[in-house]
C-alpha cells in the first residue's frame, strides 16, 4: 500500500484484507436470485480507522476510529460543526470533492480500504449510497428515471422487464411505492418534500449499495414526513448497513442501534468522545460531555 | 356581510430615495428609446429605397446602382454563411471551454483562464482580422483542400473551376471565402457565447452534482446528466447570442473576404458579401439614394439580429437555468 497518499499512518487492518476477498461491488443486481457464483453480499461492514480531515491549513478530524457493523444503524451525534459530516463524507470520498481537502487514515469496506490506490472512485461511491440534507432528485427527471439514474450513471445495463422490477423494488423499500406507483412518469420534483427524500433513498438503495449514508436525512422536513423515514430507515437497516447524521436527539435514540458522539472542543478538530450501543450513550453515558449533550444541557 | 375592500397604499419614495429611482427609471428608459431610435431611424430611411425596389430588393443579388439594379439577396445569404461558418466552429469551441472552466479546471487556474477568456472578448475585431488575413486564411485553404477532397460531394463544399487533385493546387480560389471569415469570425462570438454557458453552468445545483456522484457517476457523466440538461438554455440562449454577434460582424469580414455579388452555398469558395461589409465598403462613395439602399439593407440586418437576439433572450429566460443570466 506504499504510495497511497491517504496512508499516512501505519495501516493495521491488512492481515484482515488479505483474507478477506469480496468483490468491490456486487456484481448489480441479479435479482433475488444469482444463478451462479457465491450469493452477493448485500450489506457489509464499514471501519473507520485514525482517520484524520483538513480544510486547508485547518484540521476538523483528528485520528477518528468507529466501527460501523454490517446491518445496523449507526448514528453519527454531536454539535453543529463537530466533524461529523465531514467523517460522514469521507465515508464514501465525497470529502474530496471539496479543493482544499485533505485526509489521512484508512476507511475499509469488509475490510478492503476504499482509498487504496488500485480501487476505483467510482467504484467506492457504488457500493457506498449517500442521502444528502436536502433532498435532490433530479428535476429533469421522470420518478421512475430518478430510481434507475444509478444504473443509468454507472453504464450497468439491464433488461427491461427487470427495470420495472427493480424500480418497484426500490421503491417499495424505501415506503414510496403506494403513493407513486401510478404516476411513475411524472417528474420527481413534483413530489413533497418528504416524498423527494424517499425518492432519492429509492435511487440509492437501486444500485444496491452495500451501506447508505444519509447525512440529516430529515433536518428538510416536517414531523410526518420524519416519521415516514425513519420508519423506511428501520425496514430497510436490515439488508444495508446505515451511517446516518442527525441533530435530532430522539430520531437517533429511536432509528440507531448504536451511537458516536462527535465533539470538538474550542479551536480543536473534532474527535469521537465516546460510542457504543445507543442505550447506554443515552442512558448510561461514561462520560460526563456526552451526558449533557444528550439531555440537552450545550449543542 | 360587511363591504371589505383592498386599502389603498401609499409608496411614495422621498428624498435621495426618489431621486435614485426616478433618475434609474430615465436612465432605464433611455436604453428603449436608443434601440426604438435605431429602428425607427433605419426604418424611415430605408422607405424610399423598399419602396422603389420593392420585392425585388430581396430576391435581387447584384449590387449595381449604376444600373438601377440593387438587391440584398446574395449578401445575405453571404452574411448567414459566414454566421454559420462561425458557429460551427464556436459553438463546440464555447460548450468545451466553459465546461471546462466550470467544471474540470483546477480552482488555481480557473479564474486565469476566465479573465483569458474574458480578453479574447475585448480584443479589437480589427485585430481578429488581421489574425485571419495572415494567420489563418493560409491553412484555412489547406483545410478547404482537405474538404472538398473528401466532402467536396456535399454541394457547400464544392469549388468550381478547381481540380482538388492537381499536381498543384490552385490556392486562390479557396482563400477570400466565407469559410476562412467565418473562422476569424468565431474567435470572436467565442467568449461571449462563452461567457454565458460557463456562467449558467456555475450556476448548476450543488446537491444535483453530488447526488451524481455519489450514486458512482464519472465527472463526464455527472456533466452529460445534470450540468448540461441544468444548463441547456443557456447554451441555447449563449448559441443565439453568439450568432447574432456574428451575423453583425464588418471588419473581419471586410478584411478577408474578397466581395462577390453571388447567392452561393459554396462557404469554402473565394468571394462572398456579407451585408455589414456591404455597407463598410460602400458608405464612403454613396450618392444619396445609395446611402438608402445602404441603409435598407442595414435595417433588415437590424431586423434580423433583434429576433435572433429576443429569441436568444427567450430561451434563456424560460430555460430553469436562466434565472440570474443576465443575457
Amino acid at each position: 500500500m506504499t504510495g497511497d497518499r491517504t496512508d499516512v499512518l501505519p495501516s493495521i487492518g491488512d492481515q484482515h484484507a488479505s483474507t478477506t476477498v469480496i468483490p468491490a461491488v456486487p456484481a448489480v443486481p441479479a435479482i433475488p436470485a444469482a444463478p451462479s457464483g457465491p450469493p452477493v453480499p448485500t450489506t457489509a461492514s464499514l471501519e473507520a480507522e485514525r482517520v484524520s480531515a483538513w480544510f486547508g491549513q485547518r484540521k476538523v478530524l483528528d485520528r477518528v476510529s468507529l466501527e460501523m457493523p454490517a446491518g445496523r444503524v449507526t448514528a453519527l451525534i454531536g454539535p453543529s460543526g463537530c466533524g461529523k459530516s465531514t467523517f460522514l463524507r469521507i465515508l464514501n470520498r465525497m470529502h474530496e470533492l471539496v479543493p482544499s481537502a485533505a485526509l489521512a487514515g484508512e476507511v475499509r469496506l469488509d475490510g478492503q480500504d476504499i482509498y487504496a490506490p488500485e480501487r476505483r472512485l467510482t467504484d467506492a461511491r457504488k457500493a457506498i449510497g449517500m442521502v444528502f440534507q436536502k433532498p435532490n432528485p433530479f428535476p429533469a427527471m421522470s420518478i421512475q428515471d430518478n430510481v434507475l439514474a444509478g444504473l443509468r450513471l454507472t453504464g450497468t445495463k439491464i433488461g427491461k422487464g427487470e427495470r420495472e422490477g427493480l424500480v418497484e423494488e426500490s421503491l417499495v423499500r424505501a415506503g414510496l411505492w403506494l403513493e407513486v406507483k401510478d404516476r411513475l412518469k411524472q417528474p420527481g420534483s413534483a413530489l413533497s418534500g418528504g416524498q423527494q427524500q424517499r425518492l432519492c433513498i429509492a435511487r440509492s438503495l437501486a444500485v444496491r449499495p452495500r451501506v447508505l449514508l444519509m447525512d440529516e436525512p430529515c433536518s428538510a422536513l416536517d414531523p410526518t414526513s420524519t416519521r415516514v423515514v425513519e420508519e423506511t430507515i428501520q425496514q430497510i437497516a436490515a439488508d444495508v448497513t446505515i451511517v446516518i447524521v442527525t441533530h435530532n436527539m430522539q430520531q437517533a435514540h429511536r432509528v440507531s442501534h448504536q451511537c458516536a458522539f462527535f465533539l470538538a472542543a474550542h479551536g480543536t478538530p473534532g474527535v469521537i468522545v465516546e460510542h457504543g450501543p445507543t442505550d447506554t450513550i443515552f442512558d448510561n453515558p461514561q462520560d460526563q460531555r456526552t451526558s449533557d449533550y444528550v439531555n440537552g444541557r450545550f449543542g | 356581510m360587511a363591504d371589505v375592500r383592498p386599502r389603498k397604499l401609499s409608496r411614495r419614495s422621498t428624498g435621495a430615495d426618489a431621486v435614485f429611482e426616478h433618475g434609474a427609471r430615465a436612465v432605464g428608459a433611455s436604453v428603449l428609446v436608443i434601440t426604438g431610435g435605431v429602428g425607427v431611424f433605419l426604418a424611415w430611411q430605408a422607405y424610399p429605397t423598399l419602396k422603389r425596389y420593392g420585392l425585388s430588393f430581396f430576391t435581387e443579388s447584384q449590387w449595381a446602382p449604376d444600373q438601377d439594379v440593387i438587391g440584398i439577396a446574395a449578401v445575405l445569404t453571404g452574411t448567414v454563411s459566414v454566421a454559420l461558418v462561425a458557429m460551427t466552429f464556436a459553438f463546440p469551441l464555447s460548450v468545451l471551454v466553459a465546461l471546462y472552466i466550470s467544471e474540470y479546471a483546477p480552482a488555481r487556474i480557473r479564474s486565469t483562464l476566465v479573465s483569458l477568456v474574458d480578453l479574447m472578448a475585448a480584443v479589437p475585431s480589427i485585430v481578429y482580422g488581421l489574425w485571419g488575413f495572415f494567420l489563418i486564411m493560409p491553412y484555412a485553404a489547406e483545410l478547404a483542400l482537405w474538404l472538398q477532397r473528401n466532402f467536396g460531394w456535399l454541394p457547400f463544399f464544392k469549388v468550381e473551376n478547381t481540380d482538388p487533385d492537381a499536381a498543384v493546387w490552385d490556392t486562390s480560389r479557396y482563400v477570400a471565402s466565407a469559410f476562412c471569415a467565418g473562422i476569424a469570425v468565431a474567435m470572436m462570438v467565442m467568449p461571449m457565447a462563452c461567457a454565458v454557458m460557463r456562467q449558467v453552468f456555475s450556476q448548476t445545483p450543488q446537491g444535483e452534482k453530488e447526488a451524481a456522484l455519489a450514486l458512482g457517476a464519472t465527472r463526464w457523466g455527472m456533466v452529460t446528466s445534470v450540468v448540461l440538461p441544468f444548463g441547456r438554455g443557456g447554451v441555447i440562449g449563449g448559441t443565439m447570442l453568439g450568432l447574432g454577434r456574428a451575423l453583425g460582424e464588418t471588419i473581419a469580414v471586410v478584411l478577408i473576404v474578397s466581395p462577390a455579388f453571388e447567392i452561393k452555398p459554396r462557404i469554402l469558395e473565394v468571394g462572398t458579401s456579407t451585408v455589414s461589409s456591404l455597407i463598410a465598403g460602400r458608405f464612403g462613395e454613396a450618392s444619396t439614394s445609395q446611402l438608402s439602399a445602404l441603409l435598407a439593407a442595414g435595417f433588415v440586418l437590424f431586423v434580423i439580429t433583434l429576433i435572433v437576439n429576443t429569441l436568444a433572450a427567450v430561451v434563456v429566460n424560460r430555460s430553469r437555468s436562466g434565472a440570474g443570466t443576465d443575457a
